[in-house]
C-alpha cells in the first residue's frame, strides 16, 4: 500500500481544493494534444485538431478534459486505495479504449506543467515531488488491469 | 523537427533567461533532486543544498550552455562538441537523466513564465531540450 506523509497528503488535498477543474482539465488535455501530437490518435472523433488554436478552442477536448479531471478527483478522495478506485477505469482504458499506458505519463507531465504555471513559486520542489508521486500512483493504478 | 518560428521562439526565450541563469538553473536542479533522488548520486562532490554557491554556479553553467545552443540550433553539434566529450568520457551521466532534468527545466519555466509558457512554447522547448540531450550523448558509444 502507498504510504503518504502528512505533507504529501496535505499538499495533494490543498492543490485540488484550489484549482478550477473546469479550467485545469481542458488546459492539461489540450496541452497534451499540442505538445505530444501523436496522442491525437485516440481522439479521431473530436473534429478539428489541426493546430494549437483549434485544439484549445475545441469543445469536445474541453468536455473530455473535465471528465479526466473528475476522474483524478476520485483518486484524491480515495488516496489510500487508488488501485481499487481505478480498477474499472483501468480495464476501460485497456480493453475498450486501447490506450498505450505510456500516454498516461505524457498527460501527467502536462498536468504538472499546468499546475506549475498556475501556482508559480508556490509550486516548490517539494510540492512538485508530492504531486508527481500522486500522479505516479494514479498512472500505476491505471496500468494495473492491462494484460 | 523544429520550424523556423519555433527556433526563433526558443532563441528569444533563452535570451530572456540568460540574465537569471543562476536562478533558473538552480531551481531546475533542486526540483530534479527532490523528485528524482537518484540524480543526487552525480553530485556527491558538491554542496547541493538549497541556496548553496555550488548549486547556483552549476545551475548557471547548464542554463548558459542551453542558451548558447539556442542561438543557432542548426549548429548544435558544433556548439556542443566540447560538452559531448566531457559527458561521454568524464561525467558519464546516464542519458535517461537528461530527460529528468529537461522535465524539471520545463516545470521551472512554467513557474517562472506562468501563462506565457503557452502550449506552443512548451512544445518548442521540449523538442529543443530533447535534441540538446540527444546531441550531448552522441559520443557515449
Amino acid at each position: 500500500m502507498v504510504q503518504w506523509t502528512d505533507f504529501e497528503r496535505a499538499t495533494i488535498q490543498d492543490i485540488f481544493s484550489k484549482i478550477d477543474s473546469a479550467v485545469v482539465g481542458p488546459a492539461a488535455l489540450s496541452r497534451c494534444l499540442i505538445v505530444y501530437p501523436w496522442t491525437q490518435r485516440y481522439f479521431g472523433s473530436f473534429g478539428n485538431l489541426y493546430n494549437a488554436a483549434a485544439i484549445t478552442s475545441n469543445p469536445k477536448v474541453a468536455a473530455h478534459g473535465k471528465v479526466v479531471l473528475a476522474g483524478l478527483e476520485r483518486a484524491v478522495k480515495n488516496m489510500d486505495d487508488i488501485k481499487t478506485t481505478y480498477k474499472d477505469l483501468s480495464a476501460l482504458h485497456s480493453e475498450k479504449l486501447h490506450v498505450d499506458p505510456d500516454n498516461f505519463n505524457l498527460l501527467a507531465d502536462c498536468l504538472t506543467i499546468v499546475i506549475a504555471s498556475q501556482m508559480g513559486q508556490a509550486f516548490t520542489p517539494d510540492v512538485q515531488a508530492a504531486f508527481q508521486k500522486f500522479l505516479a500512483v494514479v498512472v500505476a493504478s491505471l496500468r494495473k488491469q492491462y494484460h | 523537427m523544429l520550424s523556423k518560428k519555433e527556433k526563433k521562439l526558443i532563441k528569444e526565450i533563452w535570451e530572456r533567461l540568460t540574465p537569471v541563469a543562476e536562478d533558473i538553473g538552480s531551481d531546475a536542479l533542486l526540483r530534479m533532486f527532490a523528485s528524482y533522488p537518484g540524480t543526487k548520486t552525480y553530485f556527491s562532490h558538491l554542496d547541493i543544498s538549497p541556496g548553496s554557491a555550488h548549486l547556483y554556479s552549476h545551475g548557471k553553467k547548464i542554463v548558459l550552455a542551453i542558451a548558447e545552443g539556442a542561438k543557432d540550433i542548426s549548429q548544435l553539434t558544433v556548439t556542443l562538441a566540447p560538452l559531448q566529450t566531457l559527458h561521454a568520457y568524464q561525467l558519464r551521466i546516464d542519458p535517461t537523466n537528461f530527460k529528468l532534468l529537461s522535465h524539471c527545466m520545463l516545470v521551472t519555466l512554467a513557474c517562472y513564465l506562468g501563462e506565457e509558457f503557452t502550449p506552443v512554447a512548451h512544445a518548442a522547448i521540449d523538442k529543443y531540450l530533447s535534441a540538446f540531450a540527444a546531441v550531448l550523448s552522441e559520443k557515449y558509444r
